[in-house]
């Protein structure tokens, strides 16, 4: 290589780090913003010039955001919605998914274009019809309003049915040959085999609850029962708004799912993009 | 003998490898008609009835002909599509550049920036509006002290109509380039090698080839996000909820945000009803005409 190249290729490398340091600032900056405000007074966040080190008033903030909305009853909320959704949704999202790849039966191709076109329609269409049901069943303010309305949610369904498809036939005639039922095999063949799918979908689905915030609004009336984005909306609507709350509040909803993130980044991203990139 | 046992024994099971599959999707397909194809009828029947005093009675068009007379729902329209217009091509071009430069083979650590650049694709929509209506804060806010610091005057960011739009803009933004960057990302990976070589070949420069073979490759990409961010567009309610309520003067009133105040605040579930199935409507089409428009480009 050429001294000149060499000078060239060094400027290209400094412009390149630049640009995308300057854009990792951009995004990463408001987290560092949000940690700030969790750990001090309300007044700092506001102080000209900005504080931009971290203070001693987490512990504080806590127990006035513990007095302000009960955050450990929130999270807690929180935590047994989208962890028993999850949970459910997996197993119903992938039963049907596997159904629709491995059998044939009757009703098949309609019954999954009904599921495929409701991918397309806005929840906003269901939001009142929903509301009125959960009224009509005393089901408002109750876990069971937030959690089953998206239990069979069409695109998991859709992206288990993807994943399935590529399970050998083979392995379930073998298990079948040695007498397995149709319910063992989906239990002990046809899950532990698909265990990496199952993840993606489930971080999906885990993320989709934990940060759903509409329908939780429009079901949870009650403060008790709220969930940490109603919770963190309704901190916004008060009169005396003590902003080093509401960063503790944004930093609890959003630190969980950071350090998630941070731990298993490659399951997570494929998971949040839905299967849409193939890595 | 051993198989005629075993073919009695499967006729008595109720769990044949004919009625399974039924008992696979049973339980998401009588959810999906409680909860999804029951309410889907039920809004349509509710958007053509109004109820006055507790009573609801059968009224036609007329909500659809409200909709169609009431200037704020055009605004929502109005203010719904310039958000769409303008956000996601500075977001797609945003995320398509990156992608390039991310790319490059000069990039080490590419583990590190990726998870950087999808960082605020996690966090909730509440969390992260929240986090902006602090940093836009027009007296304290941080974003306009750095402004101050190169003299520019404090902008008012929530607070004036023009300018809550460019928030909600730069909210949504900031939340969703990263996200299709690593779709974009993933799909520069799937180009082939030789393509450029034989381009670099024929002596096209890196500008050159960027226009005439990566763009071209990444259609499908740029259709897929496209259909994509435009759905999530016309759903858009968290931020203005959080960021701006709307206001000021309605300028950041979105479709959805109308929907809910009209169902939720006014409680007019009949006139919302009909507001969720005009959504509908514009969806089916937008998306309809995209892939019509990508298609015939082909």
């Amino acid at each position: 290589m050429t001294t000149k190249k060499k000078t060239t290729n060094i400027l290209k490398k400094i412009g390149l780090y630049t640009l995308l340091l300057i854009g990792v600032f951009i995004s990463v900056f408001p987290f560092y913003w949000m940690f700030i405000g969790a750990t001090n007074p309300s007044g700092q966040i506001f102080s000209i010039p900005p504080n931009l080190t971290p203070g001693d008033h987490f512990f504080e903030n806590l127990r006035n955001l513990n007095e302000t909305v009960g955050i450990w009853r929130v999270m807690m909320n929180s935590l047994i919605i989208t962890l028993v959704f999850t949970l459910f949704s997996v197993i119903i999202c992938s039963a049907a998914g596997y159904a629709f790849a491995k059998y044939k039966f009757k009703g098949r191709e309609a019954i999954f274009f009904a599921l495929l076109l409701a991918i397309m329609i806005p929840y906003h269409v269901t939001l009142i019809p929903l509301f009125q049901l959960m009224a009509d069943l005393g089901w408002l303010n109750t876990y069971q309003a937030v959690i089953l309305p998206n239990l069979a949610y069409p695109f998991a369904i859709f992206l288990m049915r993807q994943n399935m498809r590529s399970l050998p036939d083979s392995l379930l005639e073998a298990a079948r040959v040695d007498g397995a039922g149709e319910f063992r095999i989906f239990f002990t063949v046809v899950l532990p085999t698909m265990r990496p799918a199952l993840a993606a979908v489930a971080i999906f689905l885990f993320m989709f609850q934990w940060n759903n915030f509409l329908w939780p609004l429009v079901v949870l009336g009650s403060s008790d029962m709220y969930t940490l984005p109603v919770a963190l909306s309704s901190l916004v609507g008060l009169s005396r708004v003590d902003y080093g709350q509401i960063m503790l509040g944004t930093t609890l909803s959003t630190l969980p799912i950071m350090i998630f993130f941070l731990l298993l980044q490659r399951q997570f991203i494929s998971g949040i993009l839905g299967g849409s990139v193939k890595e | 003998m051993n198989s005629t046992a075993k073919a009695e024994k499967k006729k008595r099971k109720f769990v044949t490898p004919k009625t399974a599959p039924y008992i696979f999707i049973a339980p998401a397909v009588i959810l999906f008609l409680l909860f999804t194809v029951y309410p889907v009828i039920s809004s349509l029947i509710l958007s053509f009835q109004t109820t006055t005093g507790g009573v609801t009675e059968f009224a036609g068009l007329d909500n659809y002909r409200r909709l169609f007379n009431d200037p704020l729902f055009y605004q929502a329209l109005g203010n719904t599509f310039i958000i769409l217009i303008i956000q996601v091509p500075i977001m797609l071009t945003l995320a398509v550049l990156l992608a390039v430069l991310m790319n490059s083979a000069l990039l080490r650590m590419r583990g590190f920036f990726r998870v950087a650049f999808f960082m605020p694709a996690i966090t909730a929509l509440v969390a992260y509006a929240i986090v902006f209506m602090i940093l836009l804060d027009e007296n304290y806010g941080i974003v306009n002290y750095a402004l101050s610091l190169v003299g520019i005057d404090p902008i008012a960011w929530l607070n004036d109509p023009f300018w809550a739009k460019v928030s909600l803009i730069i909210a949504v933004t900031w939340r969703w380039t990263g996200y299709n960057m690593v779709i974009f990302l993933a799909g520069l990976q799937g180009i082939s090698k030789d393509l450029y070589e034989a381009a670099s070949i024929d002596g096209a420069g890196k500008i050159r080839q960027f226009f005439s073979i990566t763009l071209p490759q990444l259609k499908p990409i740029f259709l897929f996000t496209f259909v994509l961010s435009t759905i999530g567009t016309l759903q858009l309610f968290d931020e203005p909820f959080i960021l701006t309520g709307g206001g000021p003067n309605n300028s950041t009133l979105t479709i959805s945000l109308y929907l809910y105040l009209n169902g939720f605040r006014y409680f007019d579930f009949n006139y919302a009803s009909a507001i969720a199935y005009v959504l509908v409507i514009i969806i089916a089409v937008l998306s309809w005409l995209q892939m019509k428009v990508a298609g015939d480009k082909e």
